[in-house]
């Protein structure tokens, strides 16, 4: 006997046979965590339909079996169209899984039903897991799990997906279900008996295929249907000749049968899904028992306050705001912290290099070209995303974020996009790279564009420092000192700014180049949830924590020794760097920044954090990137160097509006596969940034006259 | 006989019982999807600030519809 305990992610033995199992179900059903809590991977799950692209495979060992088990995206039918749905369509029916575990909602039961009576349809291999068993208590649900295995004629058991105890039952389950091989007397939907007949007289044709454990009747039903994306699948997975004539013959029969007795294709469609819908509503009636006369009452409560009329914009606001207090207030302290320790560690390695003897000039490139630049990536980014993603994710699993694309729905249609590009943007906030893949939740392909394309007006958790840096430079020079309120001030309306800049130019966008249908939108908004604090602080730091070091890797390293190069190799008197930044001195005075600066945000291409450290390298001609100073250090060094308060304001809202980071372009040609959209990512903040500070320098030199 | 009304006239706390849909293609089949079949009964449980989309409870779920789609589903 073995317990949830001994669950491991074993090497399977090659020789033992795999049992296949699919983890399918409705969006937000829980699905992702139960494969969590089977698998002990800690693969991060979302709470809104689309979250889950790919198919995730893992095996567990359970009592002696191996199990190789896949967490398919949510689906709401197998009939229908979204990208990922088909994925998870595709998988269901012509995976060949030996058990499909149809996990349903226990407080929103017939909603989930509907599925597992689609896929009863297409296999009778099922596992049925009604899932948040202890929500549905708190709500005064109660289900009669027993009575439901008696009507589907399948098993049906009861899980908390969280709490790996309740999975006991579950996973006996599995074992014993692994055994049988007989077929059970699954449950059949009550069709009208005209679409019944006209299924029959196709699935005479098909009795001479071997469908691999498909039921033909389902086959058929498609067939009928006629959609030809369905088909064509139906055709290269079971088999079937496309074409047999003798099918064609009877799906053409069929469908005339069927107009005779005043039934379209239309009126088909509508039939086949009102008989599930029907007979999962009763179904579900007949197994439940509500105790409270309002179970998402509390939940009604909670969303008058959120998403109010008065109160809804506020409170999201509000909560920007403390997003970016928390962020930026607690990383300061592990960013300094991990500053002083590469400091330490590099004049170690310097040690170590003249103990080997290496020539200068490697020790010079490797520790203060590459090494500098490194460590300066990882010290300002990684506290700042290691604070950030996890309180995403947690606004996120307890279901607010829905709430936040359904209030800001109606300003976004208004532009041509949807409110789930707002989700986006706060993805972006975090980093620009995760909101543009992030931008897969959006059906539509060009509202998905749109998302994509402006996704880099947000400041990221990397230029998020350089912010918050150049307005308290841009305080010192105005009064002397930097008030903390006034900058917490300052850094939200710079971010409103940006948000405000996005909505223009979605606006701009979805009247030119991007224009077309506004799509339909709905979205479901789940119950709240309590999400478990420790498991999402621990699964955003691991994961967080080596997407960073590898981007810094990758990224930062060999810019780090570009710019050493750039500033070591003298023509003329002066280095590489110095002749750059003269070059591009006219460009930068038109926008109210200077030569040096623009250099900076150029090279700062690979990533936004060396920004600052590069101009100040330039300014105080230095050979390399120096140590990190205080902003009042930054302060007198820009002073010297010309800076008045408008070229705060100007390099502030050029750091919000100039070309995206290099990891965000490969990002947007990977998500697109377009060099056309790609150039565009790059182009339009740079564009627009470009014009804001030339006006902006414009009007002030008017003023100033 | 009980009155046509689109699902759009719905105000916070009123239900109906929905008769037919006029979408088609693929909103139709979002909308059959989430559950919103003739014979489905939908209240209307909340409003977002600009009042466009609002929240509908369909089959223990809620559901957030944009008013021009809302206008495609007739009840009564």
């Amino acid at each position: 006997m073995g317990s949830v305990k001994l669950l491991k992610r074993e090497k399977a033995n090659p020789r033992e046979n795999k049992i296949s199992v699919a983890l399918a179900g409705n969006p937000n059903v829980g699905k992702s965590t139960l494969f969590n809590s089977l698998t002990g991977m800690h693969r991060h799950t979302g709470n809104w339909a689309g979250k889950t692209v790919s198919v995730a495979t893992c095996d567990i060992v359970w009592e002696k079996k191996v199990y190789s088990v896949a967490d398919i995206p949510g689906t709401y039918s197998l009939l229908s169209h979204s990208h990922e749905e088909e994925v998870a369509r595709n998988y269901i029916c012509f995976g060949g899984a030996d058990v499909t575990v149809v996990v349903c909602d226990a407080t929103s039961l017939e909603h989930s039903l509907g599925l597992v009576l689609q896929i009863l349809e297409v296999t009778d291999r099922v596992i049925v897991c009604v899932n948040l068993i202890d929500e549905a208590e708190r709500a005064g649900i109660k289900i009669d799990t027993d009575a439901l295995s008696r009507a589907l004629g399948v098993p049906v058991v009861p899980t908390v997906a969280r709490k790996k105890g309740t999975l006991k039952r579950f996973l006996s389950e599995l074992d014993c279900y692994s055994e049988k091989k007989e077929a059970s007397t699954r449950y059949s939907i009550g069709y009208p008996e005209k679409i019944k007949y006209a299924a029959y007289m196709v699935e005479k044709e098909l009795l001479s295929y071997e469908t691999g454990g498909v039921s033909r009747f389902w086959v058929a039903l498609r067939l009928i249907e006629g959609d030809a994306d369905m088909n064509s699948e139906i055709f290269s997975n079971l088999g079937i000749d496309s074409c047999d004539k003798e099918i064609s013959d009877a799906v053409a029969r069929a469908r005339e049968y069927l107009f005779s007795s005043g039934i379209d294709a239309e009126g088909y469609k509508d039939a086949v899904v009102g008989a599930i819908i029907g007979d999962a509503e009763a179904i579900a009636k007949s197994v439940t028992e509500v105790n409270s006369c309002d179970p998402r009452r509390k939940q009604r409560q909670i969303d008058r306050i959120l998403t109010g009329r008065l109160t809804a914009f506020p409170v999201m606001i509000l909560l920007l705001g403390l997003v970016l207090w928390i962020t930026m207030s607690l990383a300061n302290y592990p960013s300094e912290a991990l500053s002083r320790l590469f400091t330490y560690l590099e004049g170690k390695i310097v040690l170590l290099f003249e103990l080997c003897n290496a020539p200068d000039i490697l020790t010079e490139a490797l520790i203060y070209g590459v090494y500098r630049t490194l460590s300066r990536v990882v010290a300002v980014m990684l506290p700042p995303m290691a604070i950030f993603f996890p309180m995403f994710t947690l606004l996120e699993d307890s279901g607010y974020l829905p709430r936040v694309a359904y209030n800001l729905d109606r300003p976004f249609a208004a532009c041509g996009a949807c409110g789930k590009q707002a989700l986006t943007m706060c993805m972006g906030l975090g980093c620009n790279a995760v909101g543009i893949c992030g931008a897969r939740i959006i059906d539509s392909k060009r509202e998905r564009l749109l998302a994509i394309l402006t996704n880099s007006f947000i400041p990221c958790n990397g230029r998020l420092p350089m912010l918050v840096s150049i307005i308290g430079v841009g305080f010192i020079i105005f009064i002397g000192r930097v008030p903390s309120a006034l900058l917490a001030a300052a850094l939200l309306g710079f971010i409103l700014l940006s948000i405000g800049g996005t909505f223009l130019v979605t606006l701009i966008l979805s009247k030119t180049i991007l224009a077309g249908e506004r799509s339909s939108f709905t979205i479901e908004l789940p119950p709240y949830r309590r999400p478990e604090v420790v498991r999402v602080i621990f699964r955003s730091l691991t994961s967080r924590v080596f997407s960073v070091l590898c981007r810094a890797v990758s990224v930062a390293a060999p810019m780090g020794l570009i710019i050493f190069v750039l500033s070591s190799i003298q023509i003329g008197g002066a280095s590489l760097i110095n002749h750059a930044s003269d070059f591009l001195d006219p460009v930068g005075r038109i926008m109210g920044l200077d030569g040096a600066i623009l250099l900076a945000f150029i090279l700062g291409l690979p990533a936004n954090e060396i920004v600052i450290p590069i101009l100040v390298m330039i300014y105080t001609a230095g050979g390399a990137l120096g140590a990190d100073i205080s902003v009042s250090g930054m302060a007198d060094i820009f002073i010297n160097n010309g800076w008045t308060l408008m070229t705060a304001v100007s390099v502030a809202i050029f750091s919000l509006f100039h070309w995206p980071c290099s990891t965000s372009i490969i990002t947007v040609y990977k998500e697109t596969k377009s060099k056309k959209y790609t150039a565009l990512a790059a182009l339009l903040p740079t564009a627009f940034g470009f014009i804001i500070c030339v006006a902006l320098n414009f009007c002030f030199t008017l003023f100033k006259m | 006989m009980k009155e046509e009304r689109k699902l759009s006239s719905l105000d916070v706390g009123e239900c109906g019982l929905v008769i037919r849909l006029l979408a088609d293609g693929s909103m139709r089949r979002r909308l059959l999807d989430v559950g919103i079949a003739p014979g489905t009964s939908v209240a209307c449980v909340g409003k977002s600030p600009f009042g466009d989309p609002r929240a509908y409870l369909v089959r223990g779920c809620e559901i957030a519809i944009r008013r021009k789609d809302a206008e495609g589903i007739i009840i009564e």
